[in-house]
């Protein structure tokens, strides 16, 4: 297990890096990204090869039991590590909050959630960053993902009278050039929703659609977000539109432009 | 026990035939939420528009939550003192029959929709009761009362502006709280010149209200019982408390001699000062008002009067004893949880097909019964929006997440998509498998012509582009520059 910590106290922690599994297979350049600003935040970051899937399109479906063998099989690949940071809030939110139903016996179950972390979490939590180096002169666009902002509280939320916070938001406010515009509705669903995508198609891609006027009338030029997923299904719609509008991963917009 | 029908209420005798309204309740057998939703959206104009108007109720209740320092407060008490009160429920309901008795109010139990309806229709007959007013009673919905009365020649009228507009049309509430808020003011306008002859082409809500109200004093006067819903039962006094904003259910109960108010079971609170939490909560949530107009405590009957409280099982009990969907039960019927759901707002209420639509109608609607509204646990992305406007904080989102399990473990659930996800499964418990898989379909993503890859892709390439699939892989990338770790 040496290979998974660091090996005294003082040094930066090694991370393992969760990429899922349809930002490996079509989003290689997110991954990238998030490897590189772990790697300039002074981390040690490994990616285990055994990983795939968390399993969270089977346990959102309610199949279970199709998703308890790749919630053992996580917990497997991750166990021992100092932290997994993942470029996603959903598949975070899957290990923190489902894996206890559905791996409940697994001897890694308390220490792998408890050392799970989406990215920006873990940048602002973890390693306590408040002012990220780069720059990024657009005009952006935050969309909260649910997942991130709702199981994960990455921000305050819009339905709860609590003191105001943002994590992504404090990140992405410091870069250099940056213009941080808001939607009306600050943090509505985009309507992916994993297979809701499909079986409702017809609320899914109007919800999705409403994101992108709501950003568009803010004047955003790039939409930025935590989840690649909620991502994806904006991006499809807009480039079907043909809509001005870049779609980036957070992760990709921290590194700055020059990256 | 017999699940609340709404075939029945649809097909009851005295509804008139089915006209077809825009944005209206279909015609025909429910359709399951994906087309009955998509049928809602073909009309994009009036989707957003049916968005716009929930979404301004949403706001509303964010300002008037923000203007209470102990909302979050609040919110856990209520969910406590809900618990507690479930978890107690046989005590409580003794302690609250104990008491309304003793005050003069006459208690009748009713095990389903069927008691419901035969009790209330022999307190009206015995009294030779022909003309009744109701208030707001998403109750008497449920078990249907008024085709049942209707068919035994009673007239039931009901009261509430927006239910008195669908019940015009033939139509349920297409929302708790908001009746009628499927339907335009101009086609308000149209309905009741032709049902009360106002104006030709008439639409000033003003104008219309007055009409409205002249049409129900008639009726209020005629009315030889009225009869209400119930929002609190609260158990050490004996009261029931109902909460409305046009004093309507003040209006039906202060004339006529005869008062019959119908609950669920899970209305009970134990004491008169939870009230002070509770209703706080419920008129901030629904509408965003610090407190509905109108909240009257009835304790017995008034003077020369009768009053009867019909408490209602339908289902409740069995809910109670099954985990996790007992917390359901705490619901307030606030309706916050629809004007937030980002489906609801573009759906419709009539795109649930159940009495109670939502997510907290997706909740309740399932436990009707093997199979019953398959559909309306997945017909949501599980943004979890409404569990944190809920004022009862029922984890509105997990639930329907657990009866997704309970769904496809009863083979209720799409037999195609089931089995598409335990082939993916398959695929992604061998890191091998996954990388070939993936490699394959890259290449098929870059080598098919983009219109076949469109159909292909079926409902997810009819409106949206696939991603441009990279060459490679960040394993394949990562291997290759940083080697086997
Ligand atoms: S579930 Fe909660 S938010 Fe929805 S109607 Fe009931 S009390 Fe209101």
């Amino acid at each position: 297990m040496a290979a998974r910590q660091a090996h005294n106290r003082g040094v930066m922690p090694t991370v393992a890096l969760f990429v899922p599994c349809y930002v490996d297979q079509l989003y290689p350049q997110v991954a990238v990204a998030t490897l590189r600003l772990l790697e300039r935040h002074g981390c040690r970051v490994v990616f285990p090869p055994e990983q795939t899937c968390c399993g969270q399109p089977m346990a959102n479906a309610g199949q279970a039991a199709d998703a308890a063998p790749l919630a053992r099989a996580f917990l497997d690949t991750f166990a021992g590590y100092d932290h997994v940071v993942a470029p996603s809030g959903s598949c975070v939110a899957m290990v923190r909050h489902q894996y206890p139903g559905l791996a409940p016996d697994h001897p890694a179950l308390q220490q792998v959630r408890a050392s799970t972390y989406e990215l920006c979490e873990y940048l602002h939590d973890v390693l306590g960053v408040r002012r990220v180096e780069g720059r990024f002169a657009a005009k952006v666009g935050l969309h909260r993902s649910c997942h991130g902002q709702r199981e994960l509280r990455l921000a305050s939320g819009s339905e709860r009278q609590v003191p105001p916070f943002d994590k992504v938001k404090t990140l992405l406010s410091t870069l250099e050039g940056i213009t941080l515009v808001e939607p009306s509705r600050t943090d509505e669903c985009c309507g992916f929703g994993g297979t809701f995508a499909a079986t409702e198609e017809a609320v899914s891609c109007l919800m999705g659609k409403d994101r992108l006027d709501d950003h568009a009338r803010a004047g955003a030029e790039v939409i930025t977000g935590v989840d690649m997923s909620c991502l994806m299904h904006l991006d499809g719609l807009a480039r079907r539109e043909r809509r001005p509008v870049r779609i980036l991963h957070v992760a990709e917009v921290l590194l700055g432009e020059a990256a | 026990m017999s699940a609340p029908s709404d075939a029945a209420v649809a097909a009851g005798a005295g509804a008139p035939p089915p006209v077809h309204h825009p944005g209206g309740r279909q015609a025909g057998p429910y359709p399951g939420h994906p087309a009955a939703a998509a049928r809602f959206t073909a009309d994009v104009a009036r989707a957003h528009w049916h968005d716009e108007s929930l979404w301004f109720v949403r706001v509303k209740r964010d300002r008037a939550a923000a203007q209470l320092p102990a909302w979050e407060r609040l919110r856990e008490l209520a969910e406590q003192i809900k618990a507690h009160a479930l978890a107690n429920l046989a005590g409580y309901l003794e302690e609250f029959e104990r008491n309304a008795t003793a005050r003069g109010a006459t208690v009748h139990w009713a095990r389903d929709a069927a008691d419901h309806n035969r009790i209330v229709h022999e307190l009206l007959s015995a009294r030779g009761v022909t003309r009744v007013v109701k208030s707001k009673s998403m109750l008497t919905e449920e078990c249907g009362l008024n085709p049942y009365l209707e068919a035994r020649g009673v007239e039931v009228v009901d009261t509430d502006l927006g239910e008195r507009i669908v019940q015009f049309r033939g139509e349920p509430p297409s929302h708790i709280v908001l009746p009628a808020i499927h339907i335009k003011k101009e086609e308000i306008g149209a309905l009741f010149h032709e049902k009360l002859g106002t104006a030709a082409g008439a639409s000033d809500p003003k104008y219309l209200t007055e009409a409205a109200r002249g049409h129900l004093r008639e009726k209020f006067l005629a009315a030889q019982a009225g009869i209400t819903g119930v929002n609190f039962a609260v158990a050490d006094t004996g009261a029931v408390v109902v909460c409305t904003n046009e004093g309507n259910a003040d209006m039906g109960t202060a004339l006529p001699p005869l008062h019959i108010a119908c609950m669920g079971l899970e209305k009970l609170v134990p004491r008169a000062e939870d009230l002070g939490v509770f209703l706080r909560l419920l008129a901030r949530s629904a509408t965003g008002q610090p407190v509905t107009t109108y909240s009257t405590h009835f304790l017995g009957p008034k003077p020369g009067g009768e009053l009867h409280l019909v408490l209602v099982d339908n289902g409740r009990s069995a809910l109670l004893a099954r985990d996790p969907f007992r917390r359901a039960l705490s619901c307030i019927r606030c309706g916050a949880c629809m004007n937030t759901c980002p489906v609801f707002r573009r759906s419709g209420g009539y795109s649930y097909g159940t009495t109670v639509p939502g997510p907290i109608g997706s909740v309740l609607g399932p436990a009707q019964g093997p199979g019953a509204h398959a559909t309306l646990p997945f017909a949501s992305t599980l943004c979890g929006s409404c569990a944190d406007v809920c004022p009862v904080r029922i984890d509105l989102h997990h639930q329907l997440l657990a009866w997704r399990r309970e769904l496809v473990a009863g083979g209720h659930a799409p037999a195609g998509k089931t089995l598409a996800l335990r082939v993916t499964a398959w695929i992604f418990a061998s890191p091998w498998r996954f990388a070939a898989a993936g490699r394959l379909a890259r290449a098929a993503l870059r080598l098919l012509p983009r219109g076949l890859v469109a159909r292909l892709s079926g409902a997810w390439g009819r409106q949206r582009e696939l991603p441009a699939p990279p060459a490679e892989s960040f394993r394949d990338l990562y291997r290759r520059t940083h080697g086997r770790p």
